[in-house]
């Protein structure tokens, strides 16, 4: 009675500690969120980039349409593309995550941008981000925050 | 020559003033649609040498090195991050590393100079006679002092390279970087940059060696670097 009240307890532990520690993957449906993480800022005036890999389980597709964090005062979905060694950065737009594929955000592609930063994206700490799908609605995920010179999760 | 008439070709057959009202009428008609000829052929001429113009002068889309080589200087008199005026010649005897950007690039810059920073690492004391410099192609914001936040953040061994919108320019110029300011209202002060790329190599003598793509890993920059080092250029 008493090892399975402290067992019970250990569980209760483990699965309320669970998700922050398990950072690295949320599920939301169909849909998979991982290894999200985001740049420190350097001060506040400067846009901060996040990133992460969206995988589809799904038998249908399904498409991310907006994100948010607390800490920016706006947040879009940028792509970039190159012209010939030129980069150019722009609102990606609606992104489709196919079924039984997977969207990643990573350096020099696609990268949740944050704008109008309130506070800085301190090295060490969290940010959490919003992310609002058409078919599996909306999940707050928590990135960790890596150096300025990171160019991948860790 | 008869009192004049039309022959049994049509041919106009007079006497007299050799053009004949009609004749004159016709002839000028001729003479315009020659000038016109000829103005068409003018336009084509100079619009083909603009366009060689402009094709020269515009960044080659996919320039080959030999080409790229031949035609970038990496001349370039700037202010560092501390403020000290810096120009190619203060770096002779070591090959840089140079990347052009802008410290409020979220994206590509901080990818750019995170690779260049993991090449310094990789490199080590070897990398004593390379310096790497990073050069705004946005002088309005980034002042000496923004560049020094912002380069410090990725490793001491980088420079930060700024100065006067001419002298950007230039530096840009020579170096074929081609850079662009795009309004943008969610962005600090309303815009951001477009921008090339590339991570040019500069030997110690100042000569332009070879451009390394964006998406080029630190390990190909850091053995490429350690070849050339092996080479004759080292310091
Ligand atoms: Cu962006």
């Amino acid at each position: 009675m008493k090892y399975s009240s402290i067992f019970s307890m250990v569980v209760t532990i483990f699965i309320l500690t669970g998700p922050s520690l398990a950072q690295e993957q949320a599920r939301l449906g169909d849909l998979v969120i991982e290894r999200p993480w985001a740049r420190a800022s350097i001060g506040t005036s400067r846009p901060a980039a996040a990133y992460l890999t969206i995988r589809n389980e799904g038998e249908e597709s399904d498409t991310l349409l907006a994100v948010r964090t607390p800490l920016s005062g706006k947040a879009e979905v940028h792509a970039m593309t190159n012209d010939s060694g030129v980069m150019r950065m722009g609102p990606a737009g609606p992104v489709e995550i196919p079924a039984g594929g997977e969207v990643s955000l990573a350096p020099g592609g696609l990268h949740i941008m944050m704008m109008k930063l309130q506070a800085p994206l301190v090295k060490g700490k969290s940010i959490e981000v919003t992310l609002k799908f058409e078919r599996a609605g909306e999940i707050t995920i928590t990135a960790p925050i890596y150096g300025p010179g990171a160019t991948r999760p860790e | 020559m008869s009192t004049g008439g039309i022959d049994a070709n049509g041919q106009v057959d007079r006497d007299g003033p050799p053009e004949s009202e009609p004749m004159r009428r016709s002839l000028s008609r001729l003479r315009t649609v020659r000038h016109i000829l000829w103005g068409v052929i003018l336009l084509a001429g100079v619009g083909l040498g603009g366009f060689e113009l402009w094709h020269r002068t515009r960044p080659d889309p996919n320039p080959t090195a030999q080409e790229m080589a031949s035609s970038i200087v990496a001349n370039f008199t700037l202010s560092t991050h501390t403020g000290a005026t810096a120009s190619d010649a203060t770096y002779r005897g070591r090959w840089l590393l140079v990347f052009f950007g802008f410290t409020h690039c979220p994206d590509v810059c901080p990818t750019g100079l995170a690779t260049i920073a993991q090449v310094m690492d990789e490199l080590g004391p070897e990398g004593e006679a390379v310096q790497p410099l990073f050069i705004s192609i946005d002088p309005e914001r980034d002042t000496p002092e923004a560049m020094a936040e912002f380069v410090s953040a990725f490793h001491p061994r980088i420079v930060g390279l700024t100065g006067a919108t001419e002298a950007v320019a230039a530096a840009a110029k020579n170096f074929r970087v081609y850079y662009e300011r795009v309004e943008d209202a969610s962005s600090p002060n309303g815009y951001t940059m477009e921008h090339t790329t590339s991570i040019y190599l500069i030997d110690p003598e100042g000569r332009f060696v070879k451009p390394y793509s964006y998406s080029a890993t630190s390990e190909d920059i850091a053995d490429s670097l350690r070849r050339k080092l092996k080479g004759k250029g080292q310091i």
